[in-house]
């Protein structure tokens, strides 16, 4: 049975509370750099970014960073073509990153992004944004800002819906 | 895919994701840290019974910006120079636990025997073997084409219409088997020009247009140029009359580049032999992508060893 947990409009508000967390903790727009992770991660960050130069007036960088090759699970999986990473022309040295993903489940995800980060240079800090935390993690990794908390089972799947990605209507729904 | 024997066993999706996951090895070797963790704990054999610098180098260094433990082991100096047959020296790599094996060799179908006897349960790469294949050659030069065409825009794009024109001793040439296969699968269309002594029997069933006169394909201005090495260790017979006239008839002079269009690019797989197939003017002019397809190599090679070792067993 697939249930609709957020709709569009739900999404757009998440995000935008999750960019005003953003300034808030962050004392303003300096020093940011947002890297949303592949497929949605990367659809949720220009999102953000997006909203963030529309209330701090400022434009923040946005990029993505593919955590493909740094995962734990290659070997257990078959071959999955990576996608790409970029990274603003202001680097991640001395930054505060975001990283935005669209599900927090395990946290390995997080962990292998964790890794590709270290190898791009050294954030003064780095933060976790997610549309979605279903808990369930294996790791010691927690979010800083969060869309919905949803509790959920293991086996339950949660899928997100965005626009630009799957076309149509935005939806996050749990089955 | 489990190995990587030839240009002709791949899908047009399968190369494209070749070429893809290439561009973002690229960025890899732009930056800092020029090192992934992917193949961390994993074993590649470079396993070169015949002479080889760029590709053995390309290859080692390929598997060590993924993580992987590299061991080089050419025949010269090792048991084969003993008579040591190709069975023996791949259980012998089997035993020491290889997960990939990378392998030049001068028999034709070596890598094939290799990669299907069940002598090993590697992947296996072909980098070269006899006058068959070199299907990396052939992902690298696809790869180069498509940067110089279309940068960075060039993910997921085929080489739709490009016109490439192959010179040289297409006999004896893997490069060219190879590079026939892979850009006719890209879409792109390909001319052989070549001495008629130098072109194989049978080419009437390739995908391509074939030719003996250089001047007439310059004359149309292909978007690429290909010359290949005039290969001296394969030359067992009288194929033309001397370098001088080879050289005059096949060869990239000064005087052939001034006619080509400035947007034509002129690809070598080297080693070349400058003033025999390629003038050094040609070879060292901005139209010329050698040292990019070298650095290319890399990419393409990590690409391919990302793509066959990566994923479950």
């Amino acid at each position: 049975m697939t249930r609709i947990v957020l709709q569009s409009a739900d999404i757009g508000r998440a995000l935008t509370r999750i960019s005003h967390e953003i300034l808030e903790s962050n004392k303003g727009p300096d020093g940011l750099v947002l890297l949303g992770i592949p497929t949605r991660g990367a659809t949720l960050a220009r999102r953000i970014g997006a909203l963030l130069s529309g209330i701090a007036g400022a434009a923040v960088p946005v990029g993505s960073l593919d955590v493909t090759m740094h995962r734990d699970d290659l070997h257990r999986n078959p071959t999955r073509a990576p996608q790409p990473t970029e990274i603003p022309a202001e680097g991640i040295d001395g930054r505060v990153v975001v990283l935005v993903d669209d599900v927090l489940f395990s946290g390995r995800s997080i962990r292998a992004a964790l890794d590709a980060l270290q190898d791009l240079g050294r954030p003064a800090a780095v933060r976790l944004a997610v549309l979605v935390d279903r808990g369930h993690r294996e790791l010691p990794i927690r979010p800083d800002f969060v869309g919905k908390n949803l509790p959920s089972s293991r086996e339950e799947r949660v899928n997100v819906r965005l626009s630009e990605v799957d076309g149509g209507e935005d939806e996050v729904t749990i089955a | 895919m489990r190995h990587l024997l030839s240009t002709a066993d791949l899908g047009r999706d399968q190369a494209l994701t070749i070429l893809d996951t290439a561009e973002d090895m690229a960025s890899v070797s732009g930056r800092e840290v020029k090192k992934l963790p992917t193949l961390r704990g994993r074993t590649v054999v470079n396993l070169f019974f015949e002479d080889s610098t760029r590709t053995r180098i390309s290859f080692e260094v390929a598997a060590k910006r993924l993580s992987a433990d590299v061991i080089n082991f050419s025949a010269k100096g090792s048991s084969v120079s003993k008579g040591e047959s190709l069975k023996d020296t791949a259980q012998t790599l089997q035993a020491m636990g290889a997960d990939g094996v990378v392998i030049r060799h001068p028999a034709s179908g070596a890598p094939h025997t290799l990669a299907h006897a069940g002598w090993i349960d590697a992947g296996v790469v072909n980098a070269g073997d006899g006058t068959h294949e070199h299907p990396t050659q052939a992902l690298l030069d696809a790869f180069t084409i498509r940067r110089r065409l279309h940068g960075a825009a060039g993910r997921g794009r085929d080489l739709d219409g490009v016109s490439v024109t192959i010179v040289g001793d297409i006999l004896h040439s893997r490069v060219a088997r190879s590079n026939v296969w892979l850009l006719h699968l890209l879409g792109a269309r390909v001319r052989l020009v070549a001495p008629a002594t130098l072109l194989p029997v049978g080419i009437g069933d390739w995908p391509v247009e074939a030719g003996y006169d250089l001047d007439a394909a310059v004359a149309e201005g292909p978007d690429v140029l290909m010359m290949l090495r005039v290969q001296a260790e394969r030359m067992h017979d009288a194929f033309f009359p001397g370098e001088r006239e080879y050289s005059r008839e096949w060869g990239l002079t000064d005087e052939r580049l001034a006619r080509l269009p400035a947007t034509t690019m002129v690809m070598h797989p080297g080693p070349m032999n400058r003033g025999l197939e390629i003038s050094a003017a040609a070879a060292d002019s901005p139209a010329s992508t050698v040292l990019d397809q070298v650095a290319n190599g890399v990419s393409v090679r990590m690409s391919a060893l990302y793509h066959l070792l990566a994923g479950e067993e």
